[in-house]
């Protein structure tokens, strides 16, 4: 649709994001998915996009404390939101204890699917609803991973929440 | 996504006002089926009416001692909830066997009643169907069935209502209460969710500019012997082939009450009465169980690719009963089958 269609919608709204941190005052289109803002607008590229349809989880980050699918939300609607991607886990240039559980455990191959696995394990941690293995497993579904590392990443998280879960 | 225009509603009056006055409009909570839908082209709306803002994010005790659970409240919120978790778990099960926890952290309970079917021709724009382009026929007959309808389907469309949340509210006698531009109304479960019949695009009874406030439960929440059990192509993040919400309320070894709901089988979810009250007064035993099953699936109806569903269903309502009497309900999280 072009901007001279007099029956065009408005193309950009005011929107107000904290991300890691950092108040961005941006003007969006309302058809702007928060992963597009974060990927091609902030060049936030940390966040990854796999399926673009809430199938795979590798585009999630935390909004306001939860973990969704930024594929599967309009920037327009994450309005006066914080929201954390995997480049905000890690503070004062020191890892996140999940990443480092991450490196520790081999918890990847090719990386694809990480940064989503990453705010994931996080937010499980943070929700306190998984303490078992098969609670783990359950509650990391959202999160596919092609090269299956999926034994690795459950190891990780264990390790984190032996460790008394320091997670944000 | 083609372009929409976006505003953010902030009371229920206006936003119903609004929804009403403009057919090209849609309301979004969650967002995760309708901008799934717009990706695909299969949705296109001009306009977006943004829902989150009102206030009806609570769960509240009803005057009878039930729940009030608001059209906004996510399904996350709802599924741990310590009322829903202590007296209704057969939702809490339900709500967990469905989707992600992401999903359920975007999804609400409106957005989860009015998502739309999962078949794969309805959502691929290059081929024919019913339900997305009335008229143009239904390819899913002849062709990849797997979640597709076996009870109440039609000639025109054997799609299936994807929602686990939804086989709970069902076999718990939920009401869903809306407001529209004529006022507010309160619908019996069962009637919310529609049979295809020949007008296989339209889902549910309600009617455009009507919203969904929030879902009463009454205040028997079946929460000693009660199972969700759902049968999928992998084990956690796919909707259900079968999925079974069975209920019990026993006195002794005898049945004094059951429910019985069944997802994926039909365009809403499924329950028969017949089936039910043919339990009551039985002992829980497996003949009991399997003669309701054979009540529910004396119409079942397969196409080629579904033939399996009639034999898969029957076991597993078998299996939800006897889980339910044992008082040993399907977990979400150990995927085994006791
Ligand atoms: C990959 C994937 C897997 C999934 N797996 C499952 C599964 O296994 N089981 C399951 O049950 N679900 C599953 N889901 C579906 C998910 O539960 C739904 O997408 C979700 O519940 C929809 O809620 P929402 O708030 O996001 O709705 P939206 O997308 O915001 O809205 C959906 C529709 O409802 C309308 N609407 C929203 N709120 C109201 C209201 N208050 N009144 C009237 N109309 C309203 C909207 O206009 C729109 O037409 C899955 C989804 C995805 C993407
Ligand atoms: S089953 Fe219904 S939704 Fe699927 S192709 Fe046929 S008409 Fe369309
Ligand atoms: S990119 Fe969002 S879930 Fe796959
Ligand atoms: S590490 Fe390659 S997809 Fe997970």
């Amino acid at each position: 649709m072009s901007a001279t269609d007099p029956a065009a919608p408005p193309e950009r709204m005011p929107v107000s994001i904290t991300i890691n941190g950092n108040r961005h005052k941006l003007e969006v289109a309302p058809w702007t998915t928060l992963l597009d803002l974060l990927r091609h607008e902030l060049e936030l590229t940390g966040t990854k996009k796999g399926c673009d349809h809430g199938q795979c989880g590798a585009c999630t980050v935390i909004v306001d404390g939860r973990r969704i699918n930024s594929c599967l939300r309009l920037a327009v609607m994450a309005d006066g939101s914080e929201v954390t991607t995997v480049e905000g886990l890690a503070t004062n240039g020191e890892l996140h204890p999940m990443q480092e559980a991450f490196i520790e455990r081999d918890a990847f191959q090719c990386g694809y699917c990480t940064p989503g696995q990453l705010c994931s394990a996080v937010a499980l941690i943070d929700e306190g609803h998984a303490t078992t293995r098969d609670e783990i497993r359950e509650q990391m579904s959202g999160n596919l991973c092609r090269c299956g590392a999926y034994v690795n990443i459950a190891d990780a998280i264990e390790d984190v929440m032996a460790k008394g879960g320091q997670a944000r | 996504m083609r372009p929409f225009s976006y505003t953010r509603a902030s009371d229920v009056g206006e936003a119903v006002a609004a929804l009403a006055a403009n057919d090209g409009a849609r309301f979004i909570a969650g967002g995760t089926n309708l901008l799934d839908l717009m990706k695909y082209d299969v949705e296109r709306p001009e306009h977006l009416i943004d829902i989150t803002a009102l206030p009806l994010d609570r769960i509240e005790n009803t005057a009878d001692g039930g729940l009030s659970i608001g059209a906004m409240v996510r399904n996350t919120d709802i599924a741990y909830d310590e009322q829903v978790a202590a007296r209704f778990p057969l939702l809490a099960s339900a709500i967990l066997a469905g989707a992600s926890p992401q999903l359920r952290n975007s999804a609400t309970t409106g957005g989860n009643l009015r998502q739309r079917t999962r078949c794969s021709y309805f959502y691929d724009v290059s081929t024919p169907c019913n339900k997305r382009e009335p008229g143009s026929g239904c390819p899913a007959k002849t062709g990849f069935a797997r979640y597709h309808a076996i009870l109440g389907a039609s000639e025109r469309c054997i799609a299936t209502h994807p929602s686990d949340m939804c086989v709970g509210l069902a076999a718990l006698g939920a009401t869903v209460r809306v407001e529209g531009p004529e006022g507010s109304r309160s619908i019996p479960f069962s009637d919310f969710h529609r049979l295809p019949g020949d007008t296989p695009q339209v889902d549910t009874t309600l009617a455009h500019g009507e919203m969904v406030v929030a879902v009463d439960l009454p205040g028997k929440g079946f929460s000693d012997h009660y199972s969700y059990l759902k049968i999928r192509d992998r084990l956690s993040y796919a909707f259900a082939l079968i999925s079974v919400a069975a209920a019990l309320d026993m006195d002794g070894d005898t049945i004094a009450e059951a429910r019985l709901a069944l997802g994926g089988v039909a365009h809403k979810p499924w329950r028969n009465a017949e089936a039910e009250a043919a339990m009551r007064g039985k002992p829980a035993v497996e003949t009991t169980f399997a003669e309701a099953a054979d009540i529910v699936l004396a119409e079942a109806e397969t196409v080629p690719g579904n033939a399996f569903k009639p034999e898969l269903a029957r076991r597993t309502m078998i299996r939800a009963l006897s889980q339910a009497a044992a008082g040993t309900p399907q977990s979400q999280s150990d995927k085994r089958i006791q």
